[in-house]
């Protein structure tokens, strides 16, 4: 008989609690701080904390991140666009929230 | 293995200019990106897109598919007649843009693999993190409340001891966390794509969907369902059995209670360990039909001695 082998492997949660340093959230995306910093200059990131030091990021950004990386890779939007696109996407995540719950 | 029509994929022409082929390619990967189409089946489709793309913006690589004819239908068992490739030399050329992971044994079959993939070493010297991949988990919303384990298998690209890469269905047992709420992400390091030049693996990220449930849904931590009551029960108050996520609970019913009321009962939603939600019960009046003569005197009789103008508001 065959044996499947499965993988046991336990992950983190994204949620309300994540607060994830510069360098944590460089390292999770792979990008460079400037990076980061470009996408805060666009008003698309808003850590807590008053310096880059204490700067920590939410689940949220972490994820506005990686949804820009993927607009540009994939349909060559630039920054500003990117912002446009990420606030509308989240609209309409929560728009079809709304729509399912009626 | 399948042919592929890539002009239907596309929904060009086979004459199509490679100006009508860019302009598809780019109206449709709008459309289907996986992060803004509502369509269950979007990263197939974009990737399907790509594949497409890769082959027919590139004139030489266009030329050769277009030997094969017209008369292939999409899907249709397919291979390839030999030396069908002579005469064009974009094998083991560069791709110019985009994921090149995850196209068809079709695509692989005519064009190869790109350069670092099949191990060339045209990108050894780069060291790379893996990329990342991203997929949504669809629980139960009792999964959510107590926590649970869930098997979940994914075809992933590894490389073997050769140095080439191959796609192998790969089992997961994901531990989910009790008070999971929807749209959150569970990141698994290292359990995305091989990483390049000996860099890291990419990480997995599952985002939890909810099933839906006929008693309750779910909205951020709290759980809502609606309970039916007799009008009684409203007016006089009453102790019912209410169910929860974690088992069956009475709640109490106030006296003199509307339709639509909301009760909570805190700590019923989806909590963790440092986050409360709470179940929160909105109260339908259910009335009872008048069938009977003496129901309805009943009815009657209650218009009698209560009497309420419910539209008392509406002017």
């Amino acid at each position: 008989m065959m044996t499947k082998q499965v993988t046991i492997v336990t992950g983190t949660v994204l949620d309300e609690d994540t607060s994830c340093t510069l360098a944590e959230v460089c390292g999770m995306c792979g990008v460079p701080a400037d990076f980061i910093l470009e996408m805060i200059d666009e008003g698309m990131l808003c850590p807590s904390g008053a310096s880059p030091r204490e700067w920590r990021f939410s689940a949220l950004e972490i994820k506005r991140i990686q949804t820009t990386l993927r607009l540009q890779r994939d349909l060559r939007v630039n920054l500003p666009g990117c912002a446009l696109v990420v606030e509308l996407l989240e609209e309409l995540e929560e728009l079809r929230r709304l729509y399912r719950m009626r | 293995m399948e042919y592929r029509d890539y002009y239907e994929i596309l929904g060009v022409d086979r004459d199509a200019t490679q100006d009508a082929i860019k302009q598809a390619y780019r109206r449709l990967a709008r459309k289907y990106h996986p992060d803004v189409s509502n369509d269950p089946d979007a990263e197939k489709k974009f990737k399907d897109l790509g594949e497409a793309y890769e082959v027919l913006k590139d004139p030489e690589k266009r030329a050769a598919y277009d030997k094969f004819g017209s008369n292939w239908q999409n899907g249709q068992d397919f291979e390839p007649p030999p030396n069908w490739d002579a005469g064009f030399e974009f094998r083991g050329a560069g791709y110019t843009g985009g994921s090149d992971e995850d196209y068809s044994d079709f695509f692989e079959s005519l064009f190869g693999r790109s350069g670092y993939r099949a191990g060339s070493g045209r990108r050894s010297t780069l060291r790379m993190k893996g990329e990342d991949h991203h997929a949504k988990i669809v629980i139960s919303l009792a999964d959510a409340y107590h926590g649970a384990k869930k098997n979940i298998t994914l075809t992933r690209a590894e490389v073997d001891d050769q140095g080439r890469v191959v796609t192998r269905p790969h089992n997961l047992q994901v531990t989910i966390p009790k008070g999971v709420i929807e749209g959150q992400r569970i990141r698994l390091e290292g359990q995305g794509m091989p990483g390049i030049g000996g860099g890291p693996n990419g990480d997995l990220y599952l985002e939890i969907a909810f099933a839906d449930d006929p008693i309750f849904h779910a909205e951020k931590r709290d759980i809502h369902m609606e309970l039916p009551i007799t009008p009684w029960e409203a007016a006089l108050g009453a102790t019912v059995t209410v169910p929860t996520l974690g088992g069956k609970v009475q709640l109490k019913i106030p006296p003199g209670s509307q339709g639509g009321r909301k009760l909570r009962l805190k700590g019923k939603g989806l909590s963790t360990a440092k986050k409360q939600g709470d179940q929160i019960v909105t109260l339908r009046i259910v009335v009872p039909e008048a069938k009977t003569e003496e129901q309805k005197q009943l009815y009657r009789k209650m218009a009698e001695i209560m009497p309420i103008n419910p539209r008392a508001h509406l002017g």
